[in-house]
């Protein structure tokens, strides 16, 4: 197994590029992502490579960069398309939700709707309004949807891949203040399953789950932890629809503890159905009622006080404390 | 809005066929046409009404949930249903009924959606490329666009082989031109010049809302800005809507990029059977369409060019066959299995759909074991 370094946005930027070799079906589109290479740059050098009609600067309409997609897809075509900040998908929310997600079902299965939509989200980068907002809850709510999250270079590579591969919509959420930081990637060997969470520390007192930028602060806290003599399992999430909750329920009912946490308000949150399901499902393993650790339910504020908004790992061990206290 | 000087009329109300400087064009697509595809026009547009009424009737006596009915359009939809080609595709919005009938859908299919069924009801590959209605106002514009995207990266267009040119037809509705979806089409069509006819049945109404509330401007001069060529046409001739959707298809399949029809009409009937049209319309303007009627004129037309009687007596049969067959096919219907319900969620196999079909199965099985 070959192995190398780079950030996760080269990583998507790689895997999108074998993706577009391997099947001359899958195409790119969305706004400033040919010749620019999108204004991440994770789609850098795509158009020179593949042509315009492989990789497509769209005119600038959410709306209409979804709704046509599900046309190609009808044409037999695997569209990825690119929404450009997190907040400029609801323009596209009718499309996606009323569309996409409903007509394979309304198809009775005759027709597969293989469309993939990438959407930088998150904090952490201190940008204007409509650009640092987590609405990953709104789209794992919605029956036909997948849902995932790479956390590390070495997942936006394979899991753009299998997104791309999935024969269902997928809205690929992408941690955006995770794109310059560098990791491994595998160049060969068999991925992970698309929908599997996992654990990427083990431990014995506390269980940590989140997903994207959030499992660095988990894993940052759980190190912070260990100093103070406090042994936390961490699980990267990887999947918000469908969940696989058997590594969480698994870590559960070892540690007895379970503190969920993720920048998007907590209210109705993909944070709150895992809180939901564990409380179902392991209620004579816990010890302690499950915890959230969520942005507020408050719009995303102003970026000085993104700090203040965010959870960071003082906002973390503060839960983790609360659950050993029990 | 009504008739202008810009608007193609082929056939005038009484019945004769218009030749004139702005005819010219047109005509010849009217003069290649045998007489049984003359008569086929006649046929759709009567056996289609016939079928609108009986399942009027069918939501009145409780069979049918909703029925949305075409009276009135029935010219506007068969000739330009008529100037597709097999391997074009039609997105349709939810009024098309003879469309789908002349591509080769079971309009049963119509009958089982509208009594609860299905959400969808048919395979496009199955029924000539006719694809399901869209209920949300202009959303099937952006996936008709998206679709003839995909015939010009294929190839499929301005090869100058009959056989393989396509294009892409698009069915919607004066409400729907306010729709942002409706106009995101039109700049992505215009954009990537997609092979592709835009039709618009202005039926001056959107439910109880006048055209004249979506626009100050005729709708086909909209087009322009867009950079997308338009006509206007009479949509209650027939014979206007085929010629003109003709010549347009025909240009968007050779490559020359999208293209716009405006077909001025009338919803003779209610919106749908939810809806009482006497609140919001007058009597004389409905009289004067009424006047305008296309079944009427154009068998004024046929009979003038001397088809007999014996052909509308056979058509009026088949009508009548058609409508007591639907009746009968719908009393004969039941409902769906409740598993039907956790069907196609998803395409690949999906975790949370299977645990909870197996929950509700041993939920019902449950009853069943309490009651045996
Ligand atoms: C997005 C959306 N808003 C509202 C409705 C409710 N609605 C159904 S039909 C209709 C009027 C549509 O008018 P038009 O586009 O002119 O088509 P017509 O019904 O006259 O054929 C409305 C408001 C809807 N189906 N979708
Ligand atoms: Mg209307």
């Amino acid at each position: 197994m070959t192995e190398r370094m780079m950030p996760m946005a080269k990583a998507i930027n790689e895997g999108l590029r074998a993706a577009l070799r391997n099947d001359p079906k899958v195409l790119l589109m969305g706004e400033d992502i040919g010749t620019l290479g999108g204004v991440f740059r994770v789609t850098e050098g795509l158009k020179a490579e593949f042509g315009e009609n492989r990789v497509l600067d769209t005119p600038l309409a959410e709306s209409g960069i979804v709704g046509t997609a599900i046309g190609l897809a009808m044409r037999g075509y695997r569209p990825v398309c690119e929404i450009q900040f997190d907040g400029f998908i609801y323009p596209g929310f009718d499309q996606i939700t009323s569309q996409l997600a409903k007509l394979t079902y309304r198809h009775e299965g005759t027709q597969s709707f293989p469309v993939v939509i990438r959407v930088p989200y998150g904090g952490h980068i201190g940008a204007v309004e409509h650009h640092q907002e987590s609405p990953e809850a709104y789209f794992a709510h919605t029956a036909g949807l997948r849902v995932v999250s790479p956390a590390a270079p070495n997942d936006g590579y394979w899991m753009i891949q299998q997104a791309i591969a999935s024969n269902d919509p997928v809205l690929f959420f992408e941690p955006k203040s995770r794109y310059w930081q560098k990791g491994e990637v595998a160049d060969d060997g068999v991925p992970a399953p698309l929908h599997q969470s996992r654990v990427v520390r083990t431990g014995t007192q506390v269980t940590l789950v989140g997903h994207g930028a959030m499992v660095s602060q988990l894993l940052q806290a759980a190190e912070v932890a260990a100093g103070e003599g406090t042994s936390v399992e961490v699980i990267d999430l990887r999947s918000l629809s469908p969940i696989d909750y058997a590594p969480i329920l698994a870590s559960v009912q070892k540690t007895g503890r379970l503190v969920v946490a993720q920048e998007a308000p907590g209210n109705v949150s993909v944070g709150s159905e895992i809180a939901a399901t564990v409380a179902e499902r392991a209620f004579y393993s816990l010890e302690a009622p499950v915890l959230r650790v969520s942005g507020f339910d408050t719009p995303f504020p102003p970026a000085k006080l993104e700090g203040v908004y965010l959870p960071d790992v003082d906002r973390i061990l503060e839960a983790v404390d609360r659950a050993l206290a029990y | 809005m009504s008739y202008t000087e810009a608007t193609v009329q082929l056939l005038s109300p009484q019945g004769s066929l218009v030749e004139s400087a702005a005819t010219e064009e047109y005509l010849p697509f009217i003069a290649e046409l045998d007489e049984s595809r003359l008569l086929d026009f006649h046929r759709q547009m009567v056996v289609i009404r016939r079928f609108d009424i009986e399942a009027g009737n069918l939501q009145r006596q409780g069979q049918l949930a909703l029925w949305i009915p075409s009276l009135g359009q029935e010219a506007a939809q068969v000739g330009s249903g008529y100037a597709a080609r097999p391997q074009d595709h039609i997105f349709p919005a939810y009024r098309e009924h003879v469309v789908g009938r002349i591509r080769g859908l079971d309009v049963m299919k119509i009958i089982e959606l509208l009594r609860g069924l299905s959400h969808g009801g048919w395979n496009p590959a199955e029924t000539g490329n006719f694809h399901l209605f869209t209920l949300v106002i202009g959303s099937q514009a952006l996936h008709a666009t998206g679709y003839a995207m995909g015939q010009r990266f294929d190839g499929v267009v301005g090869t100058g082989d009959p056989e393989v040119d396509q294009a892409t037809l698009v069915y919607f509705g004066d409400g729907a031109t306010s729709q942002g979806d409706v106009n995101e089409a039109l700049v992505f069509a215009a954009s990537y010049q997609t092979p592709q006819l835009f039709f618009l049945q202005n039926n001056h109404w959107a439910i109880s809302v006048p055209v004249e509330r979506q626009s100050r401007t005729p709708l086909y001069l909209r087009a322009a800005g867009f950079g997308v060529p338009s006509t206007q046409i009479d949509g209650n001739d027939v014979l206007a809507s085929y010629a003109v959707s003709r010549k347009n298809l025909d240009a968007a399949r050779a490559g020359e990029g999208p293209r716009f029809i405006e077909a001025l009409t009338y919803r003779m009937g209610a919106h749908t059977t939810s809806d009482d049209p006497t609140k919001y319309r007058e009597d004389e303007d409905v009289a004067y369409w009424s006047e305008r009627d296309p079944i009427s004129r154009y068998e004024r037309y046929l009979r003038a060019k001397g088809v007999g009687e014996e052909f509308f007596r056979d058509v009026a049969t088949e009508a009548e066959d058609l409508a007591s067959d639907i009746r009968r096919r719908t009393l004969e219907l039941g409902d769906p299995p409740a598993s039907n319900m956790f069907r196609s969620v998803y395409t690949d196999a999906h975790p949370l759909i299977a645990e909870q079909a197996a929950w509700f199965a041993a939920y019902e099985a449950g009853f069943e074991e309490a009651t045996s």
